[in-house]
């Protein structure tokens, strides 16, 4: 070929997983799990918070998954079961082993929130992707002006990490506030969709950097509100979701207009998502 | 031919006879490579493997029109004088279906690729476009195609005939092939005889030409030869409105032609699989009954199947117009933004094997005749 | 009646001049709960209106064998209470901190007798209740969406009927 040889991915084939173990399983709620896996033989790149690996469950299929902690070379994923993959993925007992692809995508760029008020507003299961966000910053507290941590979810049965959320509840250097949808008898705290303590908070918005994460929906309401209160939309940062087969960019599924969802993404400033999310069926 | 002589000088242009072509076949067949060119099966023009020169389809043309593909008889007996037929060199760089690994129970082992090295005969300026822009999407993750890709022989051919659907000039991709060629013919029958006018485009090109039985080219067999290519840019069968058509197509989301292709598109898919640059696949993991051994492959996937884009429990893009808007716009747009350049090449095929003709170059005249006010 | 800035930052009379935020202001008290303090009682007759500066008042309905449901949970900037500005002028549901709380309380009769005699005044504060109208039912409706419902909750009563994995992929 006359062109200059192509040369692919130095590390071998990037479709092929890596073993890993599971060593610990955490029940969140009555269909998600938290898993810390650790390597059996060669380990990953570290990945940054908001990144995502592929997760394969064994001749039944591989799903995309962010990152909701990582320390010494382990991996920690929150599963929810939403199907068949899924199911197996949190289902998976200590010592069962799992295919791991990646990290993968782009991360929530926390380093550059340093000197920033930080807003991050969780809806569901999209708090394991900002848990990473939230434990970034209080490594280096003193670094980060105002942080507030708006989580909804559905009823209080469904809030994941709840020994965690009670401690940041209690830490006065974090202002928490849960909110949830379905009224419960076992619940004594507020009721509201998350844009509601959201659109009560008193932002400085040349100072603040939002990471919202959850359902398309939530998202976008929750960026509006920000919006109203004067945060320009390359201040917000949302984590995108699309169907996920390669996690390298080649197999065409996660494309959101001129996002490749797994290469562009999943994080995205809002001025560049607001316009595609906008689109009906795109 | 009188004069002939193997060379071992460097070599400018060069013109070869039919039986020069045949004995192109056999010294590339004898390098260990696998040829593989245009012949005639199944009442189209189907690229397969050349055991000879003989194989190539000769005398034959097409016509070609929305919808529709017939072989016709041509009067001479030129070996290419069609255009694209229903398949692309796609399906040898990037198969229907790979398997990538399997397991069975000691650890993920990856299925090597056993392609043979292939020698291309007979690839038009769209479609050697189209292997570049294969390369730029694919080339630099995957390790299978990157493979395949280094280890290919390109003969190309300069369209003199351009098809009922071919829009190559439109698309900056033909009549002439670009770079990207060891070795590059455009055929000429004429009162001199049945020739092949060669252009060099590498080392291993000039190499293999030197080996074969050749004239070198005059300067009127050059200019004839140009003058044929060139003239053909001006008896493209479609062509695209002028005009950006990326800025087009990024400002058509909200058009409402797209309810009206709707009404006719059958989301069959048939554009993508014709079409030399998708590349979409779907990834499938198995296991056999027992459960001791698992696999995994992908294959051909088209952005038209109902679930491509499902997520959490139903598809993003369910109606037929999302479907047929993400292929278009995708195409003609959004490839710039992922990958740096267009999707298409102007091949046509998407026209020709479309079911109800569609025409990809008549939408975009439609779409930018809406305005495409974003 | 309390000074006039001290009510300009509630949206409820951001639309309105000077002038018709001081007849507001003046039939307004600075008011205090502690905690878990009834404000009022679902069927009782609607009177009252509270800016709440500090502090969160859950809605509740009490509905029999689950107890007293909190439907909703208003706080800094929202208003309790509309059922006075509309007849049967009867609360829709009870009121109750959840913590203590700091609020401007309106006389609502004397309210309802400035709109009367003033149909600007009138149309500016009805345009702030519906502010706050709209967004509670906006942000009710998203909870109507129930987002973070599972697909598995949403298969359709004709896949109810076969195996559950018709919704699994």
């Amino acid at each position: 070929m006359s062109a200059a040889a192509v040369t692919p991915a130095a590390s071998a084939d990037a479709m092929l997983p890596v073993p890993y173990r599971v060593v610990d399983r955490t029940v969140e709620t009555h269909d998600s799990a938290t898993l810390r896996l650790s390597p059996v033989g060669r380990r990953l790149p570290h990945p940054n918070a908001g990144q995502f690996c592929m997760l394969y469950a064994r001749g039944i299929g591989e799903i995309a998954i962010s990152i909701s902690d990582a320390s010494d070379g382990t991996l920690v994923h929150t599963i929810r079961d939403v199907g068949a993959v899924s199911r197996a993925l949190s289902g998976a007992r200590p010592d069962a082993l799992l295919g791991v692809r990646g990290p993968f995508g782009t991360d929530w760029g926390l380093d550059t929130a340093v000197g920033h008020d930080v807003v991050i507003v969780a809806g569901g299961v999209g708090l394991a992707p900002l848990r990473p966000v939230l434990l970034g910053v209080m490594r280096r507290r003193a670094e980060y002006g105002r942080v507030t941590l708006i989580a909804g979810a559905r009823s209080a049965g469904e809030f994941l990490f709840r020994a965690q959320l009670a401690d940041w509840v209690a830490r006065p250097d974090l202002d928490v506030e849960l909110t949830v949808d379905s009224p419960a008898a076992d619940w004594d705290g507020p009721v509201g969709f998350v844009t509601e303590p959201l659109g009560r908070l008193d932002v400085d918005p040349a100072a603040t950097i939002a990471f919202i994460c959850g359902p398309e929906p939530m998202m976008r309401f929750s960026a509006n509100v920000l919006l109203d209160k004067g945060v320009a939309a390359d201040r917000i940062r949302v984590s995108l979701e699309r169907n996920m087969q390669c996690g390298i960019g080649v197999c065409g599924h996660c494309q959101l207009g001129p996002l490749l969802v797994c290469r562009d993404g999943p994080v995205v400033d809002y001025a560049t998502a607001e316009p595609l999310l906008a689109v009906r069926e795109l | 031919m009188t004069g002939a002589e193997v060379s071992s000088q460097p070599i400018g242009n060069a013109v070869l006879d039919r039986a020069g072509l045949d004995q192109l076949v056999e010294l590339l067949i004898s390098e260990g490579y696998r040829v593989v060119g245009p012949t005639v099966r199944d009442d189209a023009i189907v690229l397969a493997e050349l055991d000879s020169g003989a194989q190539l389809p000769t005398g034959w043309g097409v016509d070609v029109a929305p919808g529709h593909y017939r072989l016709r008889r041509r009067s001479d007996k030129a070996v290419f004088g069609h255009s694209a037929g229903p398949q692309s060199w796609k399906q040898f760089l990037h198969p229907p279906r790979q398997r990538l690994f399997s397991d069975d129970g000691s650890g993920y082992v990856p299925v090597e690729d056993d392609s043979p090295r292939y020698a291309f005969l007979g690839v038009r300026g769209c479609d050697l476009a189209a292997i570049a822009t294969l390369s730029t999407v694919l080339g630099g993750t995957d390790s299978r195609f990157a493979r395949r890709w280094n280890g290919l022989f390109v003969v190309a051919v300069g369209c003199t005939e351009p098809g009922g659907l071919c829009f190559c000039a439109s698309m900056g991709t033909g009549p002439a092939p670009g770079p990207g060629y060891d070795l590059s013919l455009t055929e000429r029958i004429d009162e001199a005889g049945h020739r092949f006018l060669v252009d060099v485009g590498t080392e291993e090109g000039a190499a293999v030409l030197a080996r074969l039985v050749h004239e070198t080219a005059t300067t009127a067999v050059i200019d004839d030869a140009r003058g044929a290519v060139a003239a053909a840019a001006d008896r493209m069968g479609r062509q695209m409105p002028p005009g950006d058509l990326r800025a087009l197509l990024r400002d058509s989301r909200d058009s409402p032609h797209w309810d009206v292709v709707a009404q006719r598109c059958l989301t069959c898919g048939n554009c993508t699989m014709v079409c030399p640059t998708c590349f979409c696949t779907t990834v499938e993991d198995v296991t056999d009954l027992t459960g001791e051994h698992a696999e995994r492959a992908q294959r051909w996937a088209s952005c038209f199947e109902t679930d491509f884009s499902y997520l959490h429990g139903g598809s993003v893009r369910v109606s037929g117009a999302s479907r047929y808007r993400q292929w278009m716009t995708h195409k003609l747009s959004t490839w710039h933004d992922q990958f740096g350049g267009s999707g298409c090449v102007g091949c046509g095929r998407c026209i020709a094997w479309c079911p109800v003709g569609i025409d990809i170059t008549a939408e975009a005249a439609a779409l930018a005749q809406h305005g495409g006010t974003p | 009646m309390i000074p006039v800035e001290s009510i300009a930052a509630f949206t409820l009379v951001q639309t309105m001049t000077r002038a018709q935020r001081a007849k507001v202001a003046d039939t307004a008290q600075e008011v205090s709960f502690a905690a878990r303090k009834r404000l009022f009682e679902e069927g009782g007759h609607a009177s009252g209106c509270w800016l709440i500066r500090s502090g969160l008042i859950a809605l509740e309905s009490v509905v029999p064998g689950r107890g007293a449901i909190v439907l909703q949970t208003l706080g800094p900037g929202d208003v309790l209470g509309w059922s006075w500005l509309v007849p049967p002028n009867r609360w829709q549901f009870g009121a109750v901190t959840m913590t203590p709380v700091t609020a401007v309380e309106l006389d609502t009769g004397r309210l309802r007798t400035l709109m009367d005699a003033d149909p600007e005044l009138c149309c500016r504060l009805t345009r702030g209740m519906f502010d706050a109208v709209l967004d509670r039912l906006q942000n009710t409706r998203l909870r109507l969406l129930d987002v973070y419902g599972s697909p598995r909750d949403r298969v359709s009563s004709a896949d109810a009927s076969t195996s559950s994995s018709a919704s699994e992929r």
